[in-house]
């Protein structure tokens, strides 16, 4: 059988909705008895706003939702410095030096100097939650879905390990840095892009999938965020685009009528122009799929029907 | 005419922000936009830069966004560290328009090179841990994004070549580290690390220097000896930048927090958005920086008063009917009014906790903003008060 995916790594253009897509695919993979961890590196305190829980501090790996399937959902916010200590910690049995590091300014240091050593933590923090079964270790998770960083800063995020093992030529950290490129490149990891179905947000999807292909890290789904589902076809939307069409609902008056129909004009050409952005994403020879937009706003509700759509159109496990 | 359907009861109450009156302004020569991604903030700094241009002033705007945005909206191809004029804007009024992409480590190596000596910077641009450090490494963005903010004042100071700089940052919240940069470096370049790295065994650092032997130690097993070598030789070559840096960062600083500077927020009427945006409200006024206000960018609006209920009821009473176009005409507008309701309540909670924040709207478009006529018309809708 081949493996499942454990590693769920979700880009998007600020704005997409790639937190809550993140979320609804934590929750979509937590089918029955199984536990999924959502990370977040961002510091933003999404994952608990959107869970409407506390916020996430520290090292702390707090239950955030129990799905109707019976699967569970851990929340971790990952922070550079924690996971700098705790690698010390674990890997070294170094906590007072890393303490004294600490207090010599080392770690601001560090982290300030070559912004980039934040890039590795933070992978290195992921790496170890997904390896804890393979190793098994306590707390284990069958998937691990991270919060990625946004596309302008997603190959260069992904990719730091590769520009660490060219810095570092021998010694611990140049297994470390194989170790989680080897990870990444595998075939239990996915990313997967959210986007619009907009210029920018299409143009953006584009150009990271270019600048990832060379990493060799395999590009997963292409989710279509926040799409409009229309009944109607190409030929009636082009009609309603026009604003010449005389709507005529019975109880609005002619003037109501016609500012429905252009209100309705401007609604269908947007609708042509989404399906134009899906034949571009089509191109890209990756599986789509799509979430249909929710006037009301996000909430746990919003995240669970957004889990069952993903269920319904991503395979997720591995090819 | 048919009252607009958007809220405005609630919005006549927050200030306006004027910002035709504050292009207008010849005492303001920096403008920041702030805000998290996704909510339209380089679109606003090319429509903002346009409509000053127009209106006479001297222009320059700078992108440090990685994708290339500005310069489609601009229609200038490729944008690089060298401010291009943008050559199809309406000149009448005397003004001008270059536009610029941020070039991080075209940045970086121009400092270096600007302050030592030859010799030395080909070491330094030659160092492992340089190449990596101004190039493969993100967040150097925000310490060469002021270095770049800085360099163009100087220039316009001198040649009188721009009156007017508009910035568009980095989408996320290190978009004001630059705020703790001169700090931040005064930290690092007094702190005992870096001493340490230096002059391992000298001076007062004598006495610290066993405690260091640990450290050292500790560093040589998980990094490598090499590794430490390399970061020496790069610190050491760079001591004598760092203290450029410094300075410099503290009077762009100063620049920043004058009366010749102002920031704008933008947002769009979503909780993400309003969140990050009451994030930079609060950080930018607590560091007494000169806030002018916010943008709200793709408000939705409705010339048709009816509610999403009555929509949906008379959608149902044509369900059964060839009346297709009708029902989804009338499904689409109650999405819409839903839309329209989730974010005015959005703004309300936003003002009601912020309420000195002046605010201005731009309404959603059914078009992207991708050429010159967009843009302008984004700058129409910028300035206008409804």
């Amino acid at each position: 059988m081949s493996p499942r995916h454990t590693l769920h790594i979700v880009s998007g253009k600020g704005g997409t909705g790639k937190t809550t897509i993140a979320a609804g695919l934590a929750c979509a993979l937590a089918t029955s008895g199984r536990r999924v961890l959502l990370c977040e590196v961002e510091g933003r305190n999404g994952v608990s706003e959107l869970f409407d829980v506390p916020p996430l501090t520290g090292r702390e790996e707090r239950r955030i939702s129990r799905t109707s399937a019976g699967g569970m959902v851990y929340g971790l916010s990952i922070d550079a410095e924690d996971a700098l200590i705790e690698y010390l910690h674990t890997f070294y049995h170094l906590s007072i030096a890393a303490k004294a590091l600490d207090r010599f300014g080392a770690i601001d240091f560090a982290t300030s100097i070559a912004p980039g050593l934040r890039d590795v933590l933070l992978t290195g923090k992921v790496y170890e939650a997904v390896r804890r079964r393979i190793k098994n270790r306590p707390n284990s998770y069958d998937a691990v879905v991270l919060d990625a960083p946004p596309t302008g800063r997603i190959a260069q995020f992904l990719n730091v390990h590769a520009a660490v093992a060219g810095l570092a030529k021998v010694g611990p950290i140049r297994n470390q840095a194989d170790s989680i490129m080897r990870l990444l490149r595998s075939a239990t990891t996915a990313v997967h892009f959210v986007t619009l179905l907009e210029d920018m947000p299409v143009t953006e999807t584009e150009e990271a999938i270019a600048a990832l292909r060379p990493t060799q890290i395999r590009i997963g789904t292409v989710i279509e965020n926040m799409v409009t589902p229309t009944p109607l076809d190409h030929d009636q939307l082009q009609t309603a685009a026009t604003g010449s069409v005389a709507l005529k609902v019975p109880g609005l008056t002619i003037k109501q009528n016609q500012a429905l129909a252009s209100e309705f004009a401007i609604e269908a050409a947007r609708t042509l122009q989404e399906q134009q952005r899906h034949d571009r994403l089509t191109g890209l020879g990756l599986p789509l799929a799509q979430i249909a937009f929710d006037p009301a706003g996000i909430d746990e509700g919003a995240i669970l029907a957004i889990a069952e759509q993903l269920t319904d159109q991503m395979s997720l496990e591995a090819p | 005419m048919t009252k607009d359907y958007d809220g405005s009861a609630f919005q006549s109450a927050v200030p306006f922000l004027d910002v035709d009156k504050i292009i207008g302004d010849r005492e303001t020569k920096i403008m920041i936009c702030c805000g998290s991604g996704g909510v339209g903030k380089t679109t606003t700094s090319a429509a903002i830069a346009l409509r000053a241009a127009e209106a006479g002033r001297k222009v320059v705007v700078l992108t440090i966004d990685p994708a290339r945005r500005l310069a489609q909206s601009l229609g200038v191809g490729e944008l690089d560290n060298t401010p291009r004029p943008v050559t199809t804007i309406d000149t009448a009024a005397g003004g001008s328009l270059d536009a610029m992409m941020l070039d991080m480590k075209g940045t970086f190596d121009d400092v270096v090179m600007a302050h030592s000596t030859p010799e030395k910077a080909v070491a330094i641009l030659q160092n492992q841990f340089y190449m990596a450090l101004s190039s493969e490494f993100s967040g150097t963005q925000e310490y060469m994004a002021m270095e770049k903010l800085g360099q163009l004042h100087s220039e316009a100071e001198a040649h009188g070549t721009w009156d007017l700089i508009v910035v568009d940052t980095p989408p996320a919240r290190s978009a004001l580290d630059f705020l703790d940069a001169p700090e931040h470096l005064s930290s690092l370049l007094d702190g005992r690390f870096l001493r340490l790295l230096l002059h391992p065994a000298s001076g007062p650092m004598r006495l610290m220097s066993a405690g260091f032997g640990v450290i050292s130690a500790v560093m040589t097993k998980i990094l490598g000896a090499q590794i430490i070598g390399d970061v020496q030789t790069f610190v050491r070559a760079f001591e004598a930048l760092f203290g450029g840096f410094r300075q410099r960062a503290t009077s762009t600083f100063q620049l920043l927090s004058s009366r010749h500077s102002t920031f704008l927020v933008v947002a769009t009427p979503q909780h993400d958005a309003l969140r990050e945006a009451a994030y930079f409200v609060d950080r930018l006024t607590e560091e007494g920086m000169p806030l002018s206000g916010m943008v709200l960018n793709r408000v939705h609006t409705s010339a048709l008063a009816i509610s999403p209920e009555r929509a949906l009821s008379l959608a149902e009473d044509l369900a059964e009917t060839s009346a297709v176009l009708e029902v989804e005409a009338l499904r689409r507008h109650a999405a819409l009014m839903r839309t329209i309701e989730t974010e005015t309540r959005m703004m309300e909670r936003f003002a009601a906790t912020r309420p000195a924040v002046a605010q201005t709207q731009v309404q959603s478009l059914p078009t992207d903003v991708t050429d010159l006529t967009a843009l302008r018309r984004i700058g129409v809708l910028l300035s206008d008060k409804d």
